[in-house]
C-alpha cells in the first residue's frame, strides 16, 4: 500500500477529518527493523498475538490466523513473546 | 456471559493500526481491552497525553468511535458534559432508540489523572455522572520526556529526579489514587494489568455497565520511560502483579476485593515474589542494583509491603 500525501487542495474545509479511523492510510511498517514470520503448521489459532498486538497487525480470516498486516506492524516482537507454540519468529528485514 | 477471544477477533477494533504510539506500547492494547468488553455504542474523551497525541496526528485519526480531546486537566469534566448533553437530548426525544444505551469513557495518563486532572475527576465523580474513567498508568510524564509524576515509584530514574552521586532517583512513594477515588464512594473502582486480559475485560464490562461513575487504573509499562525492550511489557506487567507492586483490586459498592493473581497470593495459593523481580528488567531501576543503593531496594520492598497489607486488610484478610 502506498501512502497518500495530502496537500492543502484536498484537505476538507475547516481541517475536518471526515473518515473514522483513517490512520490505516498511514504506513507505520517502515519503522520496522525486524519482521515477524508465521509458521502456519505450528499455529493453533489461540489468538494471543491478536490480543497483545498494539498495532492491530494480526490478520484473521474466518477464525484463522493468516498472517500479518505489514503496512502497520512496527516490529515490536510482542507476538513472538506471547506465542505458546513458537509459531512466530522474528528475522532481520531486508529493505 | 463470558468473553471469548474467538468472538472478539471477528469484531471491529475501536482503535485502528497506523497510530503512532511507540512500538511495543501496551496502551493501545488497554484501549482495545476496555472498549471491546461490551457491545454498547461508545463515546471516548481523552486527556492530553501519549494516547491523545499519537493517535490523532493530523490529518489522521485512529479512532473508530466518536472521540473528543479538550485540555490536559479536564477529560473527566469533558466526558461529564457530553453525558449531561446526551441525557438532555434523550429527554427532548432527539436520540434514536438504538443509541440510547451509549456509554461514555474517558482515557487519561497518570499525569492527566493523578496530578493535573485530579480536580476535574473528583468533581465528575462527586456529581455522579454515568461514565468510566480509565487511567493508563505509565508512572511518569513519558510523552514530554520522562519527568516524574506523583505516580512514579520510589527510586525511579527520571529526567527531573536524575540519578547521580547524591540522588538515587525519586524519594517519595507513589500516590494511592485508588483510595482517593474510593473516598468518593462511587459504585465501581478497579485496578487492572493488561497481561491478564480476561480480568481487565471483566472489570471493564462491570465498570461500563454499572449505573454511575466508575474508575479504572491500569498499569501500562512504557518502553522509553521504563527503559525496557519492546517485547517485554507483558512479563513486566505480570511481575508487577506477582510482586504485589500492583495489586489487582476491585471495589464494588464499597466492598473491597482482590482478583486474579493478587487473590491467589492473598489466599496463599501463589508465592509473593520479592520486588527485585519487578525492578530487575527495567533500566530506570538499574542503579538500585549497585552496592551503594542496596538499602533503597529494602525501602521499596517496605513500601510495597505496607500498601499490600493495607489493601489486604481492606479486602477482609487478616495479616
Amino acid at each position: 500500500m502506498k501512502e497518500i500525501k495530502k496537500s492543502w487542495k484536498n484537505i476538507p474545509i475547516g481541517g475536518n477529518i471526515l473518515e473514522a479511523g483513517n490512520s490505516k492510510n498511514y504506513i507505520t511498517g517502515t519503522w520496522r527493523t525486524f519482521i515477524p514470520r508465521l509458521d502456519k503448521e505450528k499455529c493453533v489459532n489461540c489468538f494471543q498475538c491478536w490480543m497483545f498486538c498494539p498495532d492491530n497487525s494480526i490478520s484473521i480470516v474466518e477464525n484463522k490466523m493468516v498472517g500479518f498486516d505489514y503496512d502497520h506492524c512496527k516490529g515490536c516482537g510482542m507476538c513472538v513473546s506471547v506465542c505458546p507454540t513458537k509459531a512466530i519468529t522474528m528475522e532481520k528485514e531486508e529493505k | 456471559m463470558a468473553i471469548l477471544l474467538k468472538d472478539l477477533v471477528n469484531k471491529n477494533v475501536p482503535l485502528n493500526g497506523g497510530h503512532r504510539m511507540c512500538p511495543g506500547c501496551p496502551t493501545p492494547v488497554i484501549v482495545k481491552q476496555i472498549l471491546m468488553s461490551t457491545d454498547h455504542p461508545k463515546v471516548a474523551a481523552n486527556a492530553t497525553g501519549c494516547l491523545e497525541v499519537a493517535t490523532t496526528i493530523y490529518p489522521y485519526t485512529a479512532w473508530n468511535i466518536p472521540w473528543i480531546h479538550n485540555a490536559f486537566e479536564n477529560a473527566a469534566a469533558t466526558i461529564a458534559g457530553i453525558e449531561s448533553a446526551f441525557r438532555a437530548l434523550i429527554k427532548r426525544g432527539e436520540i434514536a432508540e438504538d443509541r440510547k444505551q451509549t456509554k461514555f469513557i474517558a482515557f487519561g495518563g497518570d499525569g492527566g489523572t493523578y496530578d493535573i486532572g485530579l480536580q476535574s475527576l473528583s468533581g465528575a465523580l462527586e456529581r455522579g455522572h454515568n461514565f468510566l474513567y480509565v487511567c493508563y498508568d505509565n508512572e511518569g510524564y513519558m510523552n514530554t520526556g520522562i519527568q516524574r509524576s506523583s505516580a512514579t515509584p520510589i527510586g525511579a530514574n527520571t529526567t527531573t529526579t536524575p540519578v547521580g552521586k547524591v540522588s538515587y532517583g525519586k524519594k517519595e512513594p507513589r500516590k494511592d489514587l485508588i483510595s482517593i477515588v474510593a473516598a468518593h464512594h462511587i459504585p465501581y473502582i478497579a485496578s487492572a494489568a493488561p497481561h491478564n486480559w480476561m480480568d481487565t475485560m471483566n472489570k471493564a464490562k462491570k465498570a461500563i455497565e454499572v449505573n454511575g461513575p466508575a474508575f479504572m487504573d491500569v498499569i501500562s509499562p512504557c518502553v522509553p520511560g521504563w527503559k525496557i525492550r519492546t517485547d517485554e511489557w507483558k512479563g513486566i506487567s505480570e511481575a508487577a502483579v506477582k510482586t504485589c507492586f500492583w495489586p489487582l483490586i476491585e471495589i464494588e459498592n464499597g466492598e473491597w476485593r482482590l482478583t486474579g493473581e493478587s487473590k491467589k497470593i492473598a489466599d496463599g495459593k501463589m508465592e509473593k515474589l520479592p520486588v527485585e523481580e519487578f525492578l530487575k528488567s527495567q533500566g530506570r531501576f538499574k542503579h538500585l542494583f549497585k552496592l551503594e543503593n542496596k538499602d533503597v531496594i529494602k525501602l521499596i520492598q517496605d513500601d510495597v509491603d505496607k500498601s499490600w497489607n493495607y489493601y489486604k486488610r481492606m479486602a477482609g484478610y487478616n495479616d
